[in-house]
C-alpha cells in the first residue's frame, strides 16, 4: 500500500504546482508530473510477485507473468503525454509573441 | 532487497526532484530537474518488470527535453517572472491537498494489495497470445494486434497534436517551417 500512496503524493505535488505556479512553463511541467505519477500508478496494479517480464522465452517459460494488458495501454499513453507536450509548448511561444511575458496573471485581454 | 523498497526508494527520489523543479527559479534547472521524475519512471518500470515501457519512457524524456530546451533557449526569458508570492494561496493549496491526501488513504486499504493483480483477461493473452499471433512478445501481441485500433486511434491522435502545433507556431509571413523554428517575431 505504501507504494500506492507514494505515488498518490506525486500526483498531489503535480496538481499544487498546476494549481500555484504562475509561469506557463512551471504548468506544463506541473502536468507532465501529473502524467508521470498516473502511469506509474497503473503499472504498479499490474505487477504481480516474483513475476517476470510478460516475454515468452524458449526454455519452459514462466507461467508467473506480470500482467501485459496495463503495459499496452500505457505505452498508448506515453505517447500521446508527447504529442500534449508538444502542442503545449508551441502555445506557450505563441503566447509569449503576442504578450512578452509567460506569467498567466498578465496575460488577461484576448487579441488576435 | 524485494522490489518494494526500491519502488520506494525511487518513489522518495522522484517526489523530492518534483518538488525542486516547481520550486527552482531558473526554468532551465527545472526543465532539466524535472529529468530525475521522468527517469525515475523508466527505473520504476524495469523493476516493475515492464521492458517496452521503460525504453519508451527513456525516449520520451529525451525528446520532451529536446523540445522543452529548443524552445525556450537561447531566449532571455528562462528565468521565472518575478511576481508577487501569495503565501496564502499556497498554504490554502497545501492544506487541501493535504486533505485530499488524509481521506483518500482508505482507498488504497480497499486497493488489491501490492504484487497480486485481480486482472483477468490477461491471463487469456498470456496462454493464448502465442498461438493466435505468433508474436512471443505478449505486449506487442496486444497492440499490433489484438488492440490494433486502439493503435491506429493513437497515431491519429499524435499526428493530429503534431498537425496543430505547426498550425499554432505557423506565421502569416513564412510558410511554417518545421515547429520551434519561426518564433523569432
Amino acid at each position: 500500500m505504501t507504494v500506492y500512496v507514494l505515488c498518490f503524493i506525486l500526483l498531489l505535488v503535480g496538481l499544487y504546482g498546476a494549481l500555484t505556479k504562475r509561469d506557463l512553463i512551471k504548468i506544463i511541467l506541473s502536468l507532465s508530473i501529473m502524467g508521470y505519477a498516473v502511469n506509474l500508478m497503473i503499472i504498479l496494479f499490474a505487477y504481480r510477485t516474483d513475476g517476470s517480464f510478460a516475454i515468452l522465452v524458449k526454455e519452459g517459460s514462466n507461467p508467473n507473468m506480470v500482467d501485459p494488458l496495463p503495459q499496452a495501454l500505457i505505452l498508448t499513453s506515453i505517447v500521446i503525454e508527447l504529442g500534449i507536450t508538444a502542442m503545449l509548448v508551441a502555445l506557450a511561444i505563441r503566447l509569449f509573441q503576442q504578450y512578452k511575458t509567460f506569467d498567466i496573471t498578465k496575460i488577461r485581454r484576448l487579441s488576435g | 532487497m524485494p522490489v518494494e523498497t526500491w519502488l520506494i526508494f525511487v518513489l522518495g527520489f522522484m517526489i523530492i526532484g518534483s518538488i525542486i523543479a516547481l520550486e527552482l527559479k531558473d526554468l532551465l534547472s527545472a526543465v532539466i530537474s524535472i529529468g530525475i521524475v521522468g527517469l525515475g519512471v523508466s527505473i520504476a518500470f524495469l523493476l516493475l518488470q515492464a521492458l517496452d515501457l521503460a525504453i519508451v519512457q527513456f525516449l520520451f524524456e529525451i525528446f520532451a527535453l529536446i523540445i522543452l530546451i529548443r524552445a525556450f533557449n537561447g531566449k532571455e526569458y528562462h528565468i521565472q517572472e518575478p511576481s508577487k508570492s501569495h503565501m496564502i494561496q499556497s498554504v490554502v493549496t497545501v492544506a487541501v491537498l493535504l486533505l485530499i491526501l488524509i481521506l483518500s488513504i482508505n482507498i488504497f486499504r480497499a486497493l488489491p494489495e501490492f504484487g497480486k493483480p485481480i486482472f483477468s483477461t490477461a491471463k487469456h493473452y498470456i496462454e493464448n497470445a502465442a498461438q493466435e499471433t505468433g508474436s512471443a512478445n505478449i505486449v506487442t501481441a496486444i497492440i499490433l494486434d489484438y488492440r490494433a485500433y486502439d493503435t491506429l486511434g493513437e497515431v491519429t491522435v499524435l499526428f493530429t497534436a503534431i498537425l496543430g502545433a505547426l498550425a499554432i507556431l505557423r506565421t502569416r509571413k513564412s510558410n511554417g517551417a518545421a515547429g520551434g523554428d519561426n518564433e523569432t517575431a
